[in-house]
């Protein structure tokens, strides 16, 4: 398996604000990864370093092989759908589409066709006069039509009702199961997408805290609840997420659980929940950290 | 699609218990992991991980350039392993929730006669 990004140490300073806060990782070829975080995170300024759009304060990327700084061949083979992509003034989506396939080689016209209509999106209008949804889908389309090997999508759907969302869903899966290719897409919507997801990034302050298959974060988290002695005496020594009480009872979430531990946890009569991939991001991304503060004075 | 358990387990089961349930006959063709993905909208890599799950434990196999069937004796296999884990699963939870109510397994007895007579 090929890695199609590799970030080693990449730190980006806006002035005393450190954006991106030493993060190293690697996104493996052909796979749907999401990335994660909280508005202010870093996710953002993250793709934008990652597509050459902004220079790192240090640290090494490499894109497909290369720096994308100034870099055409990797940036030929790279698309970024911006969360507030601004064209032209007096454009319409037709002379988006017409000129997209200027820098994305492997655009598909038919495929552009069929998503205009599943948006319904008025190509003649003016962009300026366009509703928020239909900026969006403008961008969606692009995303996807583009056919680029590496696809960003930044939060591509703000606006967008969720008929249109869904159709991003399976129109993305459809077509990467045709054309697989690497696909890294940041949202909010985190329960929308998680089963889309074959990797997961959460970047907080950032700073990545979680870098793993989707598949080993669905287990890696259970919530115990039940009387709070029973509770307690089963979470002891655990690492502890979260932890809710009610009363005499307690509900906590710990960290993965096995066949033994869950069998335990039944026999004394507790009740064992699932814990989803945005409860997940949420406990991961709340948990006040002592090193939080440093991040301002950097 | 259940959210505390990885996804390409859930698939296998889907399509363990459409062999039990007989949606999908012996030496009848599954259908492609883009299909299930499409489907479950699940990413295809994670419909294929399930789907090779039961291509190692010898349910499924692979016909080169066509696709995948359900192999010869595979209901009869689930079976016995889905009879295996019925106890822990169905058995014990039942007798749990019994003794919570005051419910002899005596009376479980009986209550399991009366319904399986409707």
């Amino acid at each position: 398996m090929n890695t199609v990004i590799e970030v080693d140490g990449l730190t980006k300073r806006f002035g005393s604000f450190t954006a991106i806060d030493g993060v190293s990782l690697r996104v493996e070829e052909n796979r749907i990864c999401g990335l994660l975080g909280r508005n202010g995170a870093g996710k953002t300024t993250m793709m934008q370093l990652l597509t050459g759009q902004d220079f790192r304060s240090a640290g090494s990327i490499r894109v497909f092989g290369e720096d994308p700084v100034e870099n055409a061949p990797v940036l030929a083979r790279t698309c970024f759908v911006k969360e507030n992509q601004k064209y032209p003034d007096d454009y319409k989506p037709v002379h988006v589409f017409r000129s997209a396939p200027w820098f994305f080689p492997n655009w598909d016209a038919g495929f552009a066709e069929r998503l205009i209509a599943d948006f319904r999106l008025p190509l003649t209008r003016r962009i300026k006069k366009l509703s928020r949804g239909q900026l969006s889908a403008i961008g969606v389309i692009v995303g996807l039509a583009s056919r680029a090997p590496l696809t960003f999508f930044d939060e591509p759907y703000l606006g967008l009702d969720a008929v249109a969302r869904q159709t991003f869903y399976d129109r993305l899966l459809e077509d990467y199961a045709e054309h697989p290719r690497t696909v890294v897409l940041s949202t909010h919507l985190i329960d929308e997408v998680s089963n889309l997801l074959e990797h997961v990034i959460v970047i907080d302050e950032g700073r990545i805290v979680i870098d793993a298959s989707a598949d080993e974060l669905r287990d890696s988290a259970s919530t115990v609840a039940g009387p709070r002695t029973a509770v307690e005496a089963f979470v002891a020594g655990r690492q502890i997420l979260h932890r809710e009480d009610l009363g005499g009872l307690a509900s906590v979430t710990v960290g993965r659980l096995d066949a033994a531990d869950r069998q335990a946890a039944r026999a004394a009569g507790l009740e064992l929940t699932g814990v989803s991939l945005q409860q997940l991001v949420i406990r991961t991304t709340t948990i006040d950290s002592p090193d939080t503060e440093g991040r301002r004075s950097a | 699609m259940d959210e505390s358990r990885p996804i390409f387990l859930q698939i296998a089961e889907q399509i363990e218990n459409d062999i039990l349930g007989g949606a999908l006959a012996e030496e009848g063709q599954v259908p492609s992991t883009n299909e299930f993905a499409s489907f479950y909208r699940i990413n295809p890599a994670t419909a294929g991980k399930g789907v090779n799950l039961l291509v190692d434990d010898g349910i499924l196999y692979k016909k080169r350039g066509i696709g995948m069937f359900v192999s010869e004796g595979s209901r009869e296999r689930l079976v016995a392993k889905r009879r295996e884990q019925f106890s822990q699963e169905f058995v014990r939870p039942l007798l749990a929730e019994a003794v919570k109510l005051g419910i002899s397994p005596e009376q479980l007895i009986t209550m399991i006669q009366k319904e399986g007579s409707q």
